[in-house]
């Protein structure tokens, strides 16, 4: 289907797809280019060696079009307090009667992209595509020839953030057989304090649809940033996501990740450290059952000195699911003194499930400490004795064993209210416990 | 309470558990000693339900039902209760969720109402002050990272909340300094109850000096070799358990 979207494209860059600062329509011109040469990925490419995305390269997606959602059908996928800031798109385009922008601090920016690519050419210009090269993943160049609509969060300098600011991203329960091409680009300017939350939710239960997003992240100098990424897509749909993020000195950038819808789900995390004394975290949880793949891509880039990263993930997979890690730590020969412990987890539910983990280390300076590890297993036969002999039954044993394994990653998610959103999902998800 | 009748047990291709018969009543505490190996712990973590082994003959009452024929949480439900040998970590669950959990789950099988974290809490107030605990071991994730002497304490704790029928002590004693050995017996001390029975495995008679038992077993090979009364631990102590060996007849 590489030569449907190209032709897709000529349609959209004939009527509206142009509109935009004078930069765009090359930025786009390149990017459908760079898909055309390189096309869809297939299992032969080591980056996509486990995840085969044919069905989605096979399928013909139309455009995403508008779509109803109510205010109340959004509750389910709201948390803390109803004032807090959210911007809200419905298959991809910005609904502003769902979203709540009044109650940001002054400077503080929230916007749809669709609306800043005419107000705010400048800042665009200087970051969005800057971050997150369509040479990255096709799926990114393919984005970036069409995206239309997105967040744009912009933390002026020394701002502090006291509420998590929530990107939500709905599909419609009439979005079968679309794709959308979500795009944010997140500034927080040095010394700035921001917790984003970003997540894509469905209406669609059943359908099959398609979300490929790209995610900008710029953290300046000394600024702190919480980025919390929710994937609860129906599960049959499929999707792609790329987050880069890029760090200057002295920056705290700390990711948590969650991913358990889609009947085939990629995303990409990617952090940059451009500066010395940079701290990154990366944390992930995948719960997957049925015949979900699941696949989490991370890299990091210690180019610096004097940086740490840390990064666990864990998975839980039951029925025949399967999932996917691979995280990719560099060091340039710049990057002495660094710091970097890579962790994946996994717990296997059931014996059909299955696990492909890969931790990639590739270190071209002397004076560094990395450390990485890998497991698979089932749960601790040991442990659910001891939880029966005190007469808890064999199921809920099982769930809050499970439980506590995946609880440990989400304890690490720094504000209180999300961290509590993402317990209750676990719970919900994972059937409540007694 | 508890008839065990010719009770066999195998790990593997080894059979541990060769035949043992042993009668416990209301109220009493029986100790079971032996040399390493002989079966005393294998015993222990049968009747409890343990999947490492596995029964191959005889028969276990509990007043009159089949334990043999029971889930490891039934038997806990029905009144028996393991203190492990090495209790196990959980990680990620704290002690006041797990200790909850248990108790509600005994309360839901015997068809009673739970009770909420609050009125639990009021409930365990009175259990810690058993094992001389401050409150704020129950934040903690269950005996993970827990010094020796804490997961045999957290054992009791969990004995006194649960209040079983029959209490099953597993070398509870084993790597006990003697401040924490005279804690866990004060709190097994108080435990005991005309309605309450103990078996106490036990490797050394020291325990045995605080918790006193009625009867004494000494397990060789996988039979009861000998039984009697307290001053039976001291003879083992003063004498060691070859003697007992010799008269069985497996020396």
């Amino acid at each position: 289907m590489t030569g449907t979207y190209v032709r897709e494209f000529e349609a959209f860059a004939g009527n509206g797809g142009a509109e935009g600062p004078a930069w765009l329509p090359r930025v786009r011109r390149a990017a459908i280019d760079r898909f055309a040469a390189v096309g869809f990925p297939t299992t032969r490419d080591e980056e996509w060696r486990f995840t085969p995305v044919a069905p989605i390269a096979q399928t013909e997606f139309r455009p995403a079009g508008p779509g109803a959602v109510t205010r109340a059908a959004l509750g389910p996928f709201l948390f803390g307090h109803a004032e807090w800031p959210r911007i809200v798109f419905v298959n991809g385009k910005f609904a502003p009667e769902l979203s709540v922008l009044s109650t940001l601090p002054g400077g503080v920016r929230l916007d749809n992209l669709a609306s800043a690519l005419r107000t705010d050419g400048e800042l665009l210009e200087r970051h969005l595509t800057r971050h997150a090269r369509p040479e990255t993943t096709p799926f990114a160049a393919l984005n970036t020839a069409f995206m239309r609509d997105g967040a744009l969060v912009y933390v002026p300098p020394g701002i502090a953030l006291e509420q998590p600011v929530h990107l939500l991203f709905v599909t419609s329960p009439d979005a079968g057989g679309t794709v959308a091409h979500p795009r944010n680009l997140v500034v927080v300017e040095r010394g700035a304090r921001a917790s984003v939350v970003e997540s894509y939710v469905s209406l669609a239960d059943g359908a099959r649809y398609f979300t490929n997003a790209v995610t900008e992240v710029v953290s300046g100098e000394d600024a702190w940033t919480e980025h919390t990424r929710i994937q609860r897509e129906s599960e049959r749909a499929y999707h792609v996501g790329l987050t880069h993020v890029d760090q200057a000195r002295g920056s705290h950038y700390r990711s948590f990740t969650l991913a358990m819808g889609g009947a085939i789900a990629r995303h990409n995390l990617h952090v940059r450290l451009n500066a010395p004394g940079i701290e990154t975290l990366m944390y992930g949880l995948y719960l997957t059952r049925g015949e979900q793949v699941v696949d989490n891509h991370t890299a990091i880039y210690h180019d610096n000195p004097n940086c740490n990263s840390w990064e666990v993930y864990k998975g839980v997979l039951d029925d025949r699911s399967r999932a996917v890690f691979n995280g990719k730590v560099f060091v340039k020969p710049e990057g002495q003194k660094t710091d970097a412990k890579q962790t994946n987890r996994n717990l296997l539910l059931s014996s059909a499930a299955k696990v492909d983990t890969k931790p990639q280390l590739e270190i071209f300076a002397d004076d560094v400490k990395c450390t990485h590890g890998a497991t698979v297993g089932f749960l601790d036969p040991l442990g659910l004795f001891y939880l029966r002999s005190r007469g808890i039954p064999t199921q809920t044993a099982r769930k809050i064993l499970t439980y506590a394994f995946a609880a440990e990653v989400v304890d690490e998610v720094a504000l209180a209210p999300v961290r509590e959103e993402l317990n209750r999902l676990l719970l919900a998800r994972l059937g409540h416990l007694e | 309470m508890l008839d065990v009748i010719g009770l066999r047990a195998s790990a593997g291709d080894t059979e541990i558990l060769r035949g043992i018969s042993l009668k416990v009543n209301p109220g009493e505490v029986h100790a079971i000693m032996g040399p390493n190996g002989s079966g005393k712990s294998t015993l222990a973590q049968v009747l409890a339900g343990h999947p490492a082994y596995e029964v191959s003959g005889g028969r276990v009452l509990f007043e009159g039902r089949d334990l043999l024929e029971l889930e490891p949480e039934e038997r806990a439900q029905a009144g028996v209760f393991l203190a492990f040998q090495y209790p196990v970590e959980i990680p990620g669950v704290t002690n006041a969720y797990f200790l909850r959990a248990a108790y509600n789950a005994l309360r839901k099988a015997r068809g009673l109402d739970e009770v909420d974290p609050m009125d639990f809490l009021d409930i365990l107030e009175q259990k810690l002050k058993i094992v001389e605990w401050e409150p704020d071991i129950m934040s903690r994730a269950v005996n993970a990272g827990f010094s020796g002497g804490e997961k045999k304490r957290n054992e009791i704790l969990q004995l006194a909340v649960l209040e079983p029928k029959l209490g099953i002590l597993d070398e509870t004693d084993s790597g006990l300094d003697i401040d924490a050995l005279r804690i866990v017996a004060a709190g097994v001390n108080r435990l005991r109850s005309p309605e309450r029975a103990f078996i106490v495995v036990t490797h050394y008679q020291r325990l045995l000096n605080h918790i006193v038992p009625d009867v004494v077993h000494v397990l060789v090979n996988g039979r009861i070799a000998k039984s009697g009364g307290k001053e039976l631990a001291l003879e083992l102590e003063a004498r060691g358990y070859d003697w007992v060996e010799e008269e069985a007849g497996v020396a």
